[in-house]
């Protein structure tokens, strides 16, 4: 829940509240791909993200 | 009195440091204690270090920082994504899952691994955050001897920005520009690092070691196509040339076929004068970069000193030229300038920048300490981990130490040194190295095939005594962190004959190109670390020793690891590194190790062991 709270105050802040759909979708859109495979690891590249 | 742990971690080489009311206790990478390079894990080990090292429980520890936002990289990960939209989904499809399970929860995360060291955290206000640039500018100026300066960091990307200028004051600090991703030198320099088939990330040491043999043939068809640079150093990278912000590469086709080859191939493809060639021009960009934005920041600040930090800044080379350029009076380079030096950045700018505490500088002596800020061991805990490993040796008296590790360096001999603290940051100074006869003409090819397992190209650093710096290298001020690179005088070059002229890149670095040839790379540059009797006095006293035997006052360091190993951090390390080796001679504390008397069953085969950088 603080996690969420955290978020929304983070997007305030920013004023990046246009973000909210995408991010919902994404979420949606990842969760999907974070159900569909096993492990989380980071491929082999400059480390962007 | 206040304790503040700074903490860099979940990208790549985690660290911790401690800081108590001011003053850097501590600190180091946790790949020195987890024996994983570039370890990105959270860095439990070396938290534990630093506060050991600094007599503390974790409950003592008034604030915990953390060197960057998460919060901040997701949005700027988001926006790519929909800026590029539908073409990053192969790059989403990967991160995501990173994401939604892991670093999206980070100050969870952080706070369930905080929580596994003594004593519990619960009063989570304790945890602070800083961008990482400013961690990265924190590092820069705050352990700087200036009291004012101007603040440039350069990396690959943190949250946002690529690249920042901050001016400090005493103990304020304050980021007044930015560039912003995907323009990049780190990453611009990356892609190439890419290209030319080195490992990103850590492969850029030998990209930086291989541009003197080849001719920057390209740097104009990189300023035309891929880098757009303004005449005060900022930039605009060409996006349709790279594939970092929607792919898995760095690069695409387009890149490729502007050059006219494919990505090289490490397992099967050779490195060519092509290769050396593209090193060259994408080193020449790079200081070409740097310089037009250190000159243009010169004159319209007008101040006289200037702090590096971010990965950019451990570009010796470049550094060299800008200190020689002379746009900044004084150049001071935080020597844990990569991502690893955050946690340190972030622990200071809490003290200063959060807390407001004021800061009092020498005007001349930093306050890194030598970067001696890991771990050490005391002469009885050597004995007993040594014997634990059945190495055979003898306790000699310091004197006695000195003399005869000397002798054995004079001899030609690979010795391993292992002394003190161990640094903190990418370069071993003296603390964990392994040094060799710099005159010795066969030393650079000894030391990177039988010692290092690495390519033979790649050049070894002369640590100097301070005192006989100018003597030899046209350089005339402290580099203790190796960080800038100097030419050999001209009295000590050797000029090439007409037959040797004619020989193309690699085979020049059998042409020994001065009276010390192991630390001369085929340009006549070296890469200066002067040894200072106040932050080093051992390391001195054996150079001075070796310099009363030889008549040169400086040997070869090169760090005290095998290719793709982190340096060692234990005598357990140092003697299965010196096993598993053809280092000769070791010494750890007062305790000498012959290789002749060693039990060679304990051997280890290191040449397969870590895998290529």
């Amino acid at each position: 829940m603080s996690f969420i709270a955290e978020l929304w105050k983070f997007l305030g802040v920013r004023k990046k509240f246009w973000l909210l759909p995408i991010l919902l979708m994404m979420v949606l859109l990842g969760g999907l791909l974070v159900l569909s495979q096993g492990s989380a690891v980071a491929p082999f590249i400059y480390t962007l993200f | 009195m206040t304790s503040i742990l700074g903490i860099s971690a979940f990208y790549h080489d985690s660290a911790a440091a401690l800081v108590r009311d001011g003053e850097i206790v501590a600190a180091a990478q946790e790949e020195r204690f987890t024996r994983k390079k570039h370890d990105a894990g959270y860095p439990y080990h070396a938290v534990e270090y630093v506060l050991e090292e600094a007599g503390l429980r974790f409950s003592d520890v008034d604030h915990v920082a953390f060197y960057d936002k998460p919060f901040l990289k997701f949005e700027r990960l988001l926006e790519t994504y929909v800026a590029f939209a539908p073409r990053g989904f192969n790059s989403f499809r990967v991160a995501m899952p990173v994401w939604l399970k892991e670093k999206l929860f980070q100050k969870s995360m952080l706070i369930r691994n905080l929580s596994k060291h003594d004593g519990g955290f619960e009063d989570k206000d304790r945890l602070l955050f800083a961008e990482h640039h400013f961690s990265h500018a924190a590092s820069a100026f705050y352990p700087s001897g200036f009291d004012e300066a101007l603040v440039l960091t350069l990396d690959g990307v943190g949250e946002w920005a690529t690249g920042t200028v901050a001016i400090g004051r005493g103990n304020d600090l304050k980021i007044i520009k930015e560039l912003r991703f995907p323009h990049s030198i780190g990453l611009l320099y990356s892609a190439f690092t890419y290209y030319i088939g080195f490992k990103v990330n850590s492969g850029e040491y030998k990209v930086m070691g291989l541009a003197p043999y080849g001719e920057p043939r390209f740097k104009d068809l990189i300023l035309d196509k891929l880098v757009d640079v303004k005449p005060d150093g900022s930039f605009r990278l060409d996006q349709s040339y790279f594939n970092y912000c929607t792919g898995l590469t760095m690069t695409n086709s387009r890149f490729a076929a502007l050059f006219g080859e494919p990505v090289r191939n490490p397992e099967s493809a050779r490195l060519t004068q092509f290769h050396m060639d593209i090193a060259a021009s994408i080193q020449a960009v790079t200081e070409e970069i740097v310089l037009k934005m250190c000159r243009s920041l010169a004159s319209e600040y007008s101040m006289s000193n200037l702090c590096l930090a971010g990965g950019v800044a451990l570009n010796c080379v470049a550094n060299g030229k800008l200190v020689r350029d002379g746009c900044f009076e004084n150049v001071w380079v935080q020597p844990a300038a990569g991502d690893a030096g955050g946690a340190v950045g972030v622990a200071l700018a809490v003290w200063h920048d959060e807390l407001k505490n004021g800061r009092s500088v020498s005007g001349t002596q930093d306050s890194m300490k030598g970067s001696y800020l890991g771990p050490s061991f005391s002469q009885p805990e050597i004995e007993s981990r040594l014997s634990g490993c059945g190495a055979v040796f003898e306790v000699l008296k310091p004197q006695d130490m000195i003399s005869q590790t000397a002798r054995a360096l004079a001899d030609g001999k690979a010795v391993g040194w292992f002394q003190g603290r161990m640094e903190f940051g990418p370069r071993a100074l003296g603390g964990r190295s392994i040094l060799g006869d710099p005159r010795s003409p066969d030393m650079q090819r000894t030391l990177n095939l039988k010692v290092k397992y690495r390519e033979s190209f790649r050049p070894f650093a002369p640590s100097v005594l301070r005192e006989h710096v100018s003597d030899w290298f046209e350089c005339g001020i402290d580099s203790p962190y190796m960080l800038l690179v100097a030419d050999v005088c001209d009295e000590h070059r050797k000029e090439m004959t007409p037959d040797q002229e004619q020989l193309f890149g690699i085979e020049k670095l059998n042409v020994p190109r001065s009276a010390v040839p192991a630390v001369t790379h085929v340009d006549f540059s070296a890469r200066l670390q002067t040894v200072h009797q106040d932050t080093n006095p051992l390391y001195h006293e054996l150079i001075s020793a070796f310099h009363a035997l030889s008549g040169c006052p400086m040997v070869v360091n090169t760090s005290f690891n095998v290719r793709g190993e982190p340096i060692v951090c234990t005598p357990e390390d140092a003697f299965n590194c010196f096993m598993g080796t053809d280092i000769e001679w070791l010494a750890i504390g007062n305790c000498i190790l012959r290789k002749e008397h060693q039990d060679l069953s304990l051997r280890e085969d290191y040449t397969a062991k870590y895998e290529l950088d």
